[in-house]
């Protein structure tokens, strides 16, 4: 009877466990409401359950040994100079060697499967936004509408949305939890992520790469809809006021502000993005009507040590932006001679 | 399991001169390890200038502005200078202090004759307006190559101290170490101005 | 004439910090009027300040640790309380600027002025003795390494009531720390505090590398060398060649700071994403640079508390040596995120994957040291196994982390923070504990008491779990590193969790703190006699203990791993005594304090642009590393009849010692 209620106490702890478990569930990693997101959840679990081959044996075994072999113990074997066995040494080395190896080959399939370059195959036509980290906001751009948002983006559900991400001042990391992958925003850089949302709604979103004293005020809001409702986000935002000229409405923009209120442009001077690209690459003012050629560069961290790591070239392209050629992060700053030409 | 520290270790009886082996020896290995260190530095130097050799943020690139033969004078003065610091290592094997010191000058006014070339040029490129805060390019070349100078510069006043205490102490334990490490120093001086005379002005210029 | 230095610079207005500088200035001038008062100036100065002797040293590290310890963890509870008040619309009680700083501060208190010291510190105190040497091989380096570390320590110190400290996270990533978007003097104090601790580190590696290649004692080939001599030397070669790095980074930075260079800028050609490489370049090392000794220092707990020869030694040592050098090709996986292609992100995931081997190998020979051993559940080895738990926990949110596409979610989240407190505190934390606890005795001639290390141990290890597993869930939740405050209130009950769980720490200390002052006080109960309180293994506990200043008054000879060990298996064969001879030791040295002190004149005359100030430093700092360069009197013998006296009195004090325990 004792022992059954004992169970019974077990059983709802595990119940309690559970239930703090699907709590974690509603949160942003676990419950993903994009493709990329469910396929970086599935691989986080695949990647802990392997681990777990290794961890759980080892924590079994160190309670288990600690305890048995305590000196007080006079009935566990003691061995002194028993200092060597080929064949613990093999297990020891096969079975982690083993666990790696398929870990590795999952690494070596998802870093392209779930590479942040790469378009999504969808039957829907991809629709471009970019996204530009200023001190402390984040301005969305939206080149083929011509208007433009603060701390506040707009996309329909189930269409590939590709982010080109860049920054006005320090560098931030660009990230809706949500729907996945992250990336940083870097001055002068052309960045991406390509993202997918696949259940209506509205995601938080923020800045994860500390920026400085406005950095926790640093987060927007994704708001995920349908087809008509975007096209209805879009009017309104043409209806605003406002509107972002470049150099002079952009420079009042990115002066420093903390939690920026949402904010809409219904118009933008045109190749705003290029252009704040183009402000940091210094030596090049003159190529202004290049602007597209810049755009194409596309920002790739290049390696301070060793060459081996920037040997590898990517296969990813697209239509809209060629980065097949990844072979050097000066492409984005180049010279005023190559700029010329 | 309370044996007594002093009394369970066994030794045969030594001597001084094995106990404290090769004082010089394991100094000048030391020193052949710092170096290894101060190539890291050079290194990662070398690393930001591959880097940064293109960010001429309109301004001129390594073709415009390098002067290949003064830099070949000063990198001959450099190349000759370690010949002659190798003479004045022999001298001391030969324990002949007054050759070592000969030896020792010649050496430092060849360091001079580098270090006065490379003011020359530095002076002359901020004086055109092509200093060190112009781009990115030039930011790394300043201190890659300025680097190297200031290295030159520390073992100048190094020189000047050798000489110094070979006058007032002449050749004994602690100062053949010394000017062994120094040798060392010179010369790999001498290998990584070559590694920056090709890697920068030729690469530049070619 | 005082640069950017004003009355103004001082933070008058800021409460939290006026008060922690009462409070240090009151600890201050009470230290400085005891020790006044005792008359102890010239005893401090002569046996301690100027001291070459390795043991000494060490033990300075280990004191300037505690105490920076003390800081970094007040940084830490800060934080966490902030974050526990400051959900939704709660502001919290630091504003973002204070904030910033402390965060800043802790980790680099924390990795630098905590964690260093005290692997630098177990490295001055063991490893010479480990490998029967009388001192290292450049002592007044060693002195020197010591003093420019501890005034890096001091301008840290002094940027908490002058001026301020950066705000920019630990690692200052430009262009963030640039001179356009960080003007203050907080990312100068940290240049300058990294960069002349930094030195002197790089001086430690280069030291303890020769020290360990060229003064071992006859016998001991490197596959005899004890474990932790092992890895210090790997530690060692880590320094050598990833320190000249951080050197080289922070110079640049402080080109593009005071000449405006630009390396690191948005424009003019410069290029950020080079810092995060390069300073990266470092830092993985780095990390190695402190797991590696820790390592060491449990195996060689496990392997004497269980007494039994350590399983695996080769592959031990193999591992280690793979792990050395995997450290360094592993660094880009700190920034997946930045955008490269996914094979050179596959790559880097792989080869961090690839290091889970030989730590994974390494931990299972630890539990099978354990295996038919007879183990003795003191304090060092439930640190022991609560770092191989705790570790292999951490190590797995590694690999976690090392997959890229799995990355993209984790990195810069809470449970990055979680993961590295999870491998540090597991690790190194415990490691050090360990470590203190184990050659204690060695270093001060009594044990620590058993009661309150094992009281701290387990508040340690409850509180990290308190503290940090609401991290990793938060993690899932969004949440993300370096926020002051946070929107959404459905954290706070895990940020008040891991308050618990700082707090649940915070007891830990005082445990540790209480076992200090206990074991002090009982001192003459807990005396060490024999040299060998722990049955021990390796050559540090051959010799007395306090070891004598010359570590041993005979060399001593090697002919296997664990020799001592094996030399007691065989201890009823009693050789002849050889008769003592004289020994050539180093002498003190005032330069190490006061060529440091002229860095430190330097550093801070730098912050703060007093250009006269900085030349006074630099002619300081040349005039008296000549004076060094022209002293002949660097050395001694000291005489054979010397050392027969020291050990005699020390015998005749062991056996009194003993005799009185025999009769009660």
């Amino acid at each position: 009877m004792q022992r059954r209620s004992l169970w019974r106490r077990r059983g709802t702890l595990v119940l309690l466990a559970l239930c703090l478990f699907l709590a974690g569930c509603s949160s942003a990693l676990l419950d993903p409401k994009g493709q990329i997101g469910a396929e970086q959840r599935t691989l986080i679990l695949t990647a802990f359950g392997l681990m777990l081959i290794v961890v759980i044996p080892v924590i079994v075994m160190t309670l288990l040994f600690g305890w048995r072999y305590r000196r007080s113990n006079s009935l566990a074997k003691y061995t002194p100079d028993w200092a060597h066995s080929n064949v613990i040494e093999a297990v020891v080395w096969l079975v982690p060697c083993a666990i790696i190896a398929v870990l590795a080959l999952l690494t070596w399939k998802t870093s392209h499967t779930l590479d942040p370059h790469k378009p999504l195959e969808s039957d829907v036509a991809p629709i471009e936004i970019q996204a530009v980290a200023l001190d402390w906001k984040w301005l969305f751009i939206y080149p083929e509408q011509g208007i433009a948002s603060v701390n506040e983006v707009a996309f329909p559900v189930d269409t590939p949305v590709r982010f080109r991400v860049s920054s006005g001042s320090v560098m931030n990391a660009f990230f809706i939890p949500h729907l996945g992958s992250q990336i940083y925003a870097m001055a002068g850089m052309d960045n991406d992520v390509h993202l997918i949302a696949n259940e209506i709604g509205s995601y938080p979103g923020r800045s994860t790469n500390y920026s400085g004293a406005g950095f926790s005020g640093m987060t927007f809001e994704a708001k995920v809809t349908t087809p008509a409702d975007f096209d209805a986000w879009v009017e309104t935002v043409r209806g605003a006021p406002q509107t972002l000229t470049y150099p002079e409405g952009y420079e009042a923009l990115a002066e420093p502000s903390e939690s920026n209120p949402v904010e809409y442009f219904s118009a933008i001077s045109p190749s705003l993005y290029e252009s704040i690209l183009k402000s940091f690459h210094t030596g090049s003012e003159h190529d202004m009507g290049g602007g597209h050629q810049m755009g194409s560069d596309h920002a790739k961290p290049h390696d301070g040590e060793s060459a081996h790591a920037t040997d590898h070239a990517a296969e990813s392209g697209h239509e809209t932006n060629n980065h097949a050629s990844q072979d050097n992060a000066m492409r984005s700053h180049p010279s005023s001679l190559e700029a010329g030409g | 399991m309370s044996t007594d520290t002093l009394n369970h270790s066994s030794h045969h009886p030594v001597e001084h001169e094995e106990e404290h082996h090769d004082a010089s020896g394991t100094k000048l290995f030391g020193f052949w390890v710092y170096l290894m260190s101060d190539l890291v530095i050079f290194g990662s130097l070398f690393a930001t200038y591959a880097v940064l050799m293109r960010g001429t943020a309109g301004g001129p690139t390594g073709a415009d502005i390098f002067e290949l033969p003064l830099i070949l004078f000063g990198t001959f003065a450099l190349l000759i200078s370690s010949f002659t610091f190798g003479m004045g290592v022999l001298a001391m094997h030969a324990n002949r202090v007054g050759q070592v010191k000969v030896w020792l000058i010649i050496t430092f006014l060849l360091g001079l004759c580098f270090l006065g070339m490379e003011i020359y040029e530095f002076q002359h490129l901020i004086h055109e307006g092509y200093g060190p805060d112009r781009s990115g390019f030039l930011s790394a070349f300043f201190t890659l190559v300025g680097t190297h100078g200031l290295h030159v510069t520390f073992g100048m006043i190094w020189i000047l101290v050798m000489l110094v205490q070979l006058s007032t102490k002449g050749l004994n334990d602690m100062t053949r170490p010394r000017i062994l490490c120094l040798s060392l120093f010179w010369h790999f001086l001498d290998i990584v101005w070559i590694c920056v005379f090709s890697f920068v002005y030729l690469m530049g210029v070619l | 004439m005082f640069g950017k230095l004003t009355l103004e610079s001082i933070p008058y207005h800021e409460p939290i910090i006026m008060v922690v500088a009462a409070f240090m200035a009151i600890g201050g001038i009470a230290l400085f009027g005891l020790i006044t008062y005792y008359r102890k100036w010239g005893w401090l100065w002569n046996e301690w300040f100027t001291s070459v002797d390795h043991k000494k040293l060490g033990i300075m590290y280990f004191i300037v640790a505690l105490v920076m310890l003390l800081r970094g963890f007040s940084d830490a509870i800060m934080m966490r309380t902030q974050l526990a008040m400051a959900a939704g619309d709660a502001a919290g009680y630091l504003p973002p600027h204070h904030y910033d700083q402390i965060f800043t501060a802790h980790g680099v208190i924390m990795i630098f002025f905590v964690a260093m010291p005290m692997v630098i510190g177990l490295m001055n105190l063991v490893v010479p003795l480990q490998i029967g040497a009388r001192d290292v091989a450049f002592p007044f380096l060693n002195n020197l390494s010591f003093w420019l570390f501890a005034v890096s320590a001091i301008l840290v110190n002094i940027s908490l009531v002058v001026g301020e400290f950066a705000a920019t996270g630990w690692l200052a990533y430009a262009p963030l720390s640039g001179i356009e978007f960080s003007p203050g003097v907080g990312v100068d104090y940290w240049i300058w505090a990294l960069q002349i601790s930094g030195i002197g580190t790089t001086l430690t590696g280069i030291n303890f590398f020769v020290t360990i290649i060229k003064m071992r004692t006859k016998g001991m080939t490197m596959f005899r060398m004890p474990i932790f001599t092992w890895t210090s030397l790997c530690a060692n070669v880590l320094i050598i060649a990833s320190f000249p790095i951080l050197t080289a980074t922070i110079a640049l930075l402080t080109l593009d700071r005071y000449l405006g260079m630009h390396f690191f800028t948005n424009d003019f050609g410069g290029n950020m994403m080079m810092y995060v490489n390069l300073i990266w370049a470092w830092g993985h090392p780095e990390v190695y640079i402190l797991i590696l000794p820790a390592f060491g220092v449990f195996s060689e707990v496990i392997a004497t508390f269980a007494r039994k020869r350590l399983f695996g030694y080769a592959t031990m040592v193999w591992a280690t040596i793979s792990i050395t050098l995997l450290s360094f090709v592993v660094w880009l996986h700190h920034f997946f995120t930045m955008g490269a292609g996914a094979n050179v992100n596959a790559f880097f995931g792989i080869m961090t994957m690839i290091i889970a081997i030989p730590t994974g190998v390494k931990v299972f020979n630890w539990l099978f040291t354990m295996y038919r051993g007879s183990l003795e559940l003191t304090s060092p080895v439930l640190w022991t196994l609560g770092f191989i738990i705790t570790f292999t926990l951490g190590g797995m949110t590694g690999v976690m982390l090392a997959v890229p596409a799995a990355n993209f979610v984790l990195h810069n989240s809470l449970f990055v923070i979680a993961h590295f407190h999870n491998v540090i505190i597991g690790g190194v934390v415990f490691g050090m504990m360990a470590g203190l606890t184990y050659w204690f005795p060695k270093a001060f001639g009594f044990t620590l008491s058993e009661k309150w290390g094992k009281r701290s141990f387990w508040c340690w290890f409850i509180g990290f779990y308190v503290a940090f597993m609401p991290l990793y869930v938060l993690a899932f939740f969004g949440a993300v590193r370096r926020m002051q405050s946070y929107p959404n209130t459905e954290w706070q009950p895990w940020m008040i969790l891991a308050w618990v769980g700082a707090v649940i720490i915070m007891l830990g200390i005082v445990c540790t703190i209480i076992q200090f002052w206990v074991s002090i006080r009982d001192r003459k109960q807990n005396a060490d006699v024999t040299g060998d309180p722990w049955d021990g293994r390796t050559l540090e506990w051959s010799t007395s203990s306090p070891a004598p200043f010359y570590n041993f008054a005979r060399l001593p000879e090697v002919g296997d791993i664990d020799s001592f060990w094996s030399q007691k298996q065989r201890s009823n064969e009693q050789l002849e005594e050889a008769p003592y001879t004289d020994i050539h030791m180093p002498r003190n040295t005032v330069a190490g304090p006061v060529i440091s002190f002229f860095a430190l004149v330097i550093g801070f005359a730098l912050v703060w642009h007093i250009w006269w100030l900085a030349g006074v430093g630099a002619v300081g700092v040349f005039v008296s590393f000549m004076a060094r360069v022209f002293n002949d009197d660097i050395d001694y013998y000291v005489p054979a009849a010397e050392v027969e006296r020291i050990e005699r009195e020390h015998q005749l004090k062991c056996e009194q010692k003993l005799g009185v325990e025999a009769q009660a």
